[in-house]
C-alpha cells in the first residue's frame, strides 16, 4: 500500500478540515431561517407520575409566545409515536412488550426529563421563560431507576409489561452448555456490571423544522447520523407527510457516537409544529442539561457469567444471564443492542463449544438506553475479557498464554452464537502487542513503580466485534425493521470531475477524504477533483447512515461497485471513440488504452466524449456517465485485536494513571492510516473514560439524574490520557473476504477494547478479583483497604 | 437594552443587547459569527473560547456588556490575509480534529497556552491547561501533538 499520494493507504490530510479550523462549519445551530421561532420543552421533574392537567393559559400570555402545544394537539393531528425498529421475541415466542412512546407525553411521564409540552416563542429566552410558567399538575407514582430491581419493583413503567420485562430472550444451546458445566474441571463465576454512560457528543441535538405553506412541503434540519432513516420514520410512522413532501438535512454534525442515530420526539415536534404555527420555522437546540436528561444513554447491564474449563485450561462453556435496562421507552435500535449486538459476540476470540445466554430487557424510570459507540459489543467484550482474565489468574496461567491456548485458529469459524467469523489471526495480534508493549520486561517496570510508591498492573483485552452492519435478509430474519445496505451514486461531470452521493453520513469520520481517496485511486484523478455529497435527502436518494462501523465496509463498497459500472461504461465510450472493441480497452492510472496500440484517452476526455455524444451511437450507448449502486453486504465484518494497558495506582490515594496503552488492531484494508489511528485514539479515550471516570447515576430515592452536567459527569480530559510516547498503535492484516476492498471497520474498536484492558490492569495492580467501573480513586482506595488492614 | 461597542476581529462593531446577553450570543446571533460554539451550560467544555484583549476567555460566561471597548478575536479572525494561523495549520497537519465542533475553542485556548508558556511548553502543561476544553472525538492525542507542533512555529 502506498504511504504517499492520495490513493488507498495514503495518509492524506483531511479535505474537510479547512471549514472547521476557520470557524466556517455549518452545524444545525449555525443555520438561521427567515422568520424563525424558538422552541423550548417543558420537561418532567418527576421520575414517574400521571399528568393530571397542563395549564398553559398564563404562559401563553407571556411576551413573545407564539403558541404552546401538548399531546392534545399531537393527537388532534394524528402524529404517531416513536418506534423501536427491531422486534425481539422472547424465548417463549411472545413479541417484546413495547409501550407507547408519544412525541409529547400523554397521560404519564416516565423519567425525569420526559417532554410534556413545547413552548414556541420569538426568542429562546422568551420560550424558556414561558416554559417555566406552564403549570403541570402531576400525580407522583412509585419509580425505579435500577435495572437489577426492575422485575421486583412495584413501579410499573408501562401497562403492557406487568413485571417491567420487555422480553426474556435467549441464545445458544442451554442443555449442551449445562452439560459442559457439569463436566468442567474448573468454573469461574463473576457478577459483572457494565456501567451506564451518557454519550455526550460535543454538539448537542438540534433541529429546525420548516413548513412551506405554498408547496405543502416540510424541511427538517437536524443533527442526525442517518437523515434518510429519519425521513422514513417521520413519514411512515409519525405520518407527518409522505417522503416526497419531507426533506431532511443533516449538515455538519458535531459527533454522534450512536446518540444521533435515533429518532427523538423533539425533532419531530419541531417539524410538525412549524405547520401548526402557519409555516414559520421552529428552531430547537438542546442545552447540555437537556442533552444529559433526554439523549439516549448507553450500556447499563447487570450480568452473571460463568466460564467452564477442562483440566488443560481449554474453555468448554460460557453461561450468561444479563439484565439490560432499556430506560423508560424503547428507543429506535434499543431492542437489538443487548441481544443480536451483544450475545452473538460472547464467544470473543475463543473457541468455546457451548454458550448459552439469557437476556431480560427491562423498563426503568430513566432516559431511554440505546446504541452507544460499540453498542452491545463493548458489553460482550467486557464480560468475556474480564472472566477470561480472572480464569487465567485462578488457573495460575499467564493471561496472554491462557488466551492463546483458547484462540480460534482456523477460519471460517462458526461460533455457537450465530456468527461465522470469516478471517483473522489472533495470535499475530497478540504477538505484536506483547512485543510493542515490552511485556517481557513488565516485572522490572513494576519494581520501578513500586520504588515510587506506585502499584503497577498490566491488563489484556483480546476483543472481537461484528460490524459493517449488516446483511439485510439476515437482520430481517432477526427482527430488524429495515435492510442495512448502503447506496452510492457516482456522477462524472463532463470535465472529468466527480461527485459521489453517499447514504453514509460523516460526523467526524472524515468521509470527504477517505471516500475521495477511493475514487482518486480507482479513476486515477486528482483527489481535489472529487466531491463527496451526503446528509441531504433531496440530493442523495436513499441511505442507511453511519453507525456500527459500516461506512467503510458497506458505504465504500457501494461506491466501489458504482465505480465498477462507471469504468465499464467509460470503456464502451472510449472504445467507440478510439474505434476498438470494449474488451480491448484497458484502464489504468486514469488512462484508457487500446491493447496492442498506442491509442489512448485520459479519463477526462472520455467523460467529455460521453456527454458530447458525437462519436458513438447514442441508441447503443446512453449519453452521460453516472452510475448507482445499492450494496447489501453478504456478511458482517469482524475486526479484532489485542490491547494491553499498564496502569500505575497511587497506593495512598487510589488514583489510577494510564502508564502505557498498546493497541494492535486488524481492520483489514486501511484507506487512510491517519484517520484510522484517530478513530482508535478517540475510541480508546471513551473506553478509558468508562473504566476510570464516567458513570451515569440516578438517585434511587428521588429518581433524579445526579450526573446531569459536565460538572457531575466526568468526561475524559487531555490529562486522563496516556502521554503520546506511551500510547502505541499497531496493525495486523487479514483481508476481509466479504467485500472487494477487504475492509473491516475501525470506528468502535477502541471503545470496545479499552474498558476490560484497564480494569484487568487495575485488578492486577492492587490484587483484587474485581472492581466496579468507573474505578475512581475512591473506589480503588476502598478496594485496597481490606488488604491494607490485613497487612497491618 | 444597552448599547455596546467593541472591536471584533479588527472591526468596530456594536449593537443593542440586554444586560443578561452573553458574549457568545452577541457573537453568534448579533454578529453572525457562528464559528464560536456552545457545547455546555456550565462553563466546562470550552467550545466557546475567544480572546478578549489577547487572553483566552469562555464567552459563554462573559456578559456582552462587560466587553465594552474590548478587543475581541474569534476563530474567524486568526488567519491573516488567507494564511492560516500556525495553530490552525497544526490542527490540520496533525489530524487534531474529527467532528470539528470543539475545534474553534481548542485552537483559541491552545494559542493562549503557547503564548503564555512559550515554545518549550511541555506535554504535561499542555494536557493540564487543556482541562477546560473537552473533545469527545480525538482522545486529545493529536490535539496535544498539534499544540506541540504549533509551539515551534508561533
Amino acid at each position: 500500500m502506498a504511504d504517499t499520494g492520495t490513493g488507498i493507504g495514503a495518509r492524506v490530510l483531511r479535505k474537510e478540515d479547512k471549514r472547521f479550523i476557520t470557524g466556517k462549519g455549518q452545524f444545525t445551530d449555525d443555520i438561521n431561517l427567515k422568520d424563525q421561532t424558538y422552541a423550548y420543552f417543558v420537561r418532567s421533574p418527576h421520575a414517574h407520575a400521571t399528568i393530571k392537567s397542563v395549564n398553559t393559559a398564563k404562559a401563553k400570555k407571556m411576551p413573545g409566545v407564539v403558541d404552546i402545544f401538548t399531546c392534545k394537539e399531537v393527537e388532534e393531528d394524528k402524529i404517531g409515536g416513536l418506534i423501536c425498529g427491531w422486534m425481539i421475541h422472547s424465548k417463549d415466542g411472545s413479541p417484546m412488550k413495547a409501550g407507547p412512546h408519544p412525541i409529547l407525553a400523554s397521560g404519564k411521564v416516565r423519567f425525569v426529563g420526559d417532554q410534556v409540552a413545547v413552548v414556541i416563542a420569538e426568542t429562546k429566552a422568551q420560550a424558556k421563560a414561558a416554559a417555566e410558567a406552564v403549570a403541570v399538575s402531576y400525580g407522583v407514582l412509585p419509580h425505579n431507576v435500577d435495572a437489577a430491581q426492575a422485575m421486583k419493583t412495584k413501579a410499573q413503567v408501562h401497562d403492557v409489561a406487568s413485571d417491567n420485562r420487555v422480553y426474556n430472550w435467549s441464545l445458544g444451546d442451554q442443555a449442551a452448555t449445562d452439560a459442559a458445566f457439569k463436566n468442567a474441571a474448573h468454573v469461574t463465576k463473576m457478577n459483572i456490571i457494565n456501567n451506564r454512560l451518557i454519550p455526550n457528543a460535543m454538539e448537542t441535538r438540534a433541529a429546525i423544522g420548516s413548513y412551506d405553506t405554498g408547496a405543502d412541503h416540510y424541511t427538517l434540519y437536524t443533527t442526525s447520523q442517518n437523515p434518510h432513516v429519519a425521513r422514513l420514520v417521520i413519514s411512515a410512522f409519525h405520518g407527518l407527510a409522505p417522503e416526497h413532501k419531507l426533506r431532511v438535512i443533516a449538515p455538519d454534525v458535531g459527533g454522534g457516537f450512536g446518540s444521533k442515530i435515533f429518532i427523538y420526539g423533539e425533532e419531530v415536534v419541531c417539524v410538525w409544529a412549524s405547520k401548526r404555527i402557519g409555516g414559520r420555522p421552529v428552531k430547537w437546540t438542546a442545552d447540555r442539561s437537556e442533552a444529559f436528561l433526554s439523549d439516549a444513554h448507553g450500556r447499563d447491564h447487570v450480568s452473571q457469567a460463568e466460564l467452564a474449563m477442562d483440566r488443560s485450561g481449554k474453555i468448554t462453556g460460557l453461561r450468561v444471564h444479563t439484565i439490560a435496562s432499556m430506560g423508560a421507552y424503547l428507543s429506535t435500535f434499543s431492542a437489538a443492542v443487548p441481544t443480536y449486538l451483544y450475545a452473538t459476540l460472547l464467544s470473543g476470540q475463543y473457541n468455546i463449544p457451548n454458550i448459552y445466554a439469557e437476556v431480560d430487557a427491562v423498563y426503568t424510570n430513566t432516559a431511554p438506553v440505546d446504541a452507544y459507540r460499540g453498542a452491545g459489543r463493548p458489553e460482550a467484550t467486557y464480560l468475556i475479557e474480564r472472566i477470561v482474565e480472572t480464569a487465567a489468574r485462578e488457573l495460575k496461567m499467564d493471561p496472554a498464554e491462557f488466551r492463546r491456548h483458547n484462540f480460534i485458529t482456523s477460519f471460517p469459524h462458526q461460533t455457537p452464537v450465530i456468527f461465522t467469523y470469516d478471517a483473522g489471526d489472533y495470535g499475530a495480534a497478540l504477538d505484536k502487542a506483547l512485543e510493542m508493549s515490552d511485556y517481557k520486561n513488565f516485572a522490572s517496570r513494576k519494581a520501578e513503580s513500586a520504588k515510587n510508591g506506585k502499584l503497577r498492573g498490566v491488563g489484556f483485552s483480546a476483543y472481537i466485534e461484528a460490524c459493517g452492519i449488516a446483511p439485510s435478509a439476515a437482520v430481517g430474519s432477526l427482527g430488524a425493521g429495515v435492510g442495512l445496505w448502503e447506496s452510492a451514486e457516482v456522477r462524472v461531470n463532463a470535465v472529468g470531475t466527480v461527485e459521489v452521493l453517499t447514504g453514509s453520513h460523516s460526523h467526524g469520520q472524515g468521509h470527504e477524504t477517505t471516500f475521495a481517496q477511493l475514487v482518486s485511486d480507482r479513476l486515477g484523478i486528482d483527489i481535489n477533483s472529487v466531491a463527496i455529497v451526503h446528509g441531504d435527502t433531496d440530493k442523495v436518494q436513499m441511505g442507511m447512515g453511519t453507525y456500527g462501523s459500516r461506512s467503510g465496509a458497506v458505504g465504500m463498497t457501494a461506491i466501489s461497485k458504482a465505480l465498477d459500472k462507471i469504468e465499464a461504461k467509460a470503456k464502451k465510450v472510449a472504445a467507440a471513440v478510439m474505434e476498438a472493441s470494449a474488451e480491448d480497452i484497458d484502464f489504468k492510472d486514469g488512462t484508457f488504452t487500446v491493447k496492442g496500440t498506442d491509442k489512448k484517452m485520459a479519463f477526462g476526455e472520455v467523460a467529455l466524449a460521453s456527454y458530447v455524444g458525437h462519436k458513438f451511437n447514442s441508441s447503443e450507448i446512453e449519453i452521460g456517465l453516472k452510475e448507482t449502486s445499492f450494496h447489501d453486504p453478504s456478511n458482517f465484518v469482524f475486526p479484532a485485536g489485542v490491547h494491553i494497558c499498564e496502569v500505575e495506582v497511587d497506593a495512598d490515594t487510589g488514583l489510577t494513571k494510564i502508564a502505557s496503552y498498546t493497541a494492535v488492531d486488524d481492520f483489514g484494508t486501511i484507506i487512510n492510516p491517519m484517520i484510522v489511528e484517530g478513530q482508535v485514539q478517540g475510541g480508546v479515550a471513551q473506553g478509558i473514560g468508562q473504566a476510570l471516570i464516567e458513570g451515569c447515576n440516578y438517585d434511587p430515592e428521588s429518581g433524579q439524574l445526579l450526573t446531569g452536567s459536565f460538572m457531575d459527569y466526568n468526561m475524559p480530559r487531555a490529562a486522563n490520557m496516556p502521554h503520546i510516547e506511551n500510547f502505541k498503535l499497531g496493525f495486523t492484516f487479514t483481508k476481509c473476504p466479504s467485500n472487494p476492498l477487504g475492509m473491516k471497520g475501525c470506528g468502535e474498536a477502541g471503545a470496545i477494547a479499552a474498558p476490560p484492558a484497564v480494569i484487568n490492569a487495575i485488578t492486577d495492580a492492587i490484587g483484587v478479583r474485581d472492581i466496579a467501573m468507573p474505578a475512581t480513586p475512591l473506589t480503588v482506595w476502598q478496594a485496597m483497604q481490606p488488604m491494607k488492614r490485613a497487612a497491618e | 437594552m444597552t448599547t455596546i461597542a467593541m472591536k471584533v476581529n479588527g472591526k468596530a462593531v456594536g449593537g443593542e443587547v440586554e444586560s443578561r446577553t452573553l458574549l457568545v450570543d452577541f457573537i453568534r446571533v448579533n454578529l453572525g459569527l457562528t464559528g464560536t460554539h456552545v457545547g455546555c451550560d456550565t462553563s466546562q467544555c470550552g467550545a466557546c473560547v475567544v480572546h478578549i484583549n489577547g487572553k483566552a476567555v469562555k464567552s459563554c460566561t462573559t456578559l456582552a456588556v462587560a466587553c465594552e471597548g474590548a478587543d475581541i478575536t474569534t476563530i474567524e479572525g486568526i488567519a491573516k490575509n488567507g494564511t492560516l494561523h500556525p495553530m490552525q495549520q497544526a490542527f490540520h497537519e496533525e489530524h487534531g480534529l474529527q467532528c470539528g465542533f470543539c475545534t474553534p475553542g481548542m485552537i483559541m485556548s491552545s494559542i493562549d497556552i503557547v503564548k503564555r508558556n512559550g515554545k518549550k511548553v511541555s506535554e504535561e502543561v499542555i494536557r493540564r491547561e487543556l482541562s477546560g476544553n473537552i473533545c469527545r472525538c480525538t482522545g486529545y492525542h493529536n490535539i496535544v501533538a498539534a499544540v506541540q507542533s504549533a509551539a515551534q512555529k508561533m
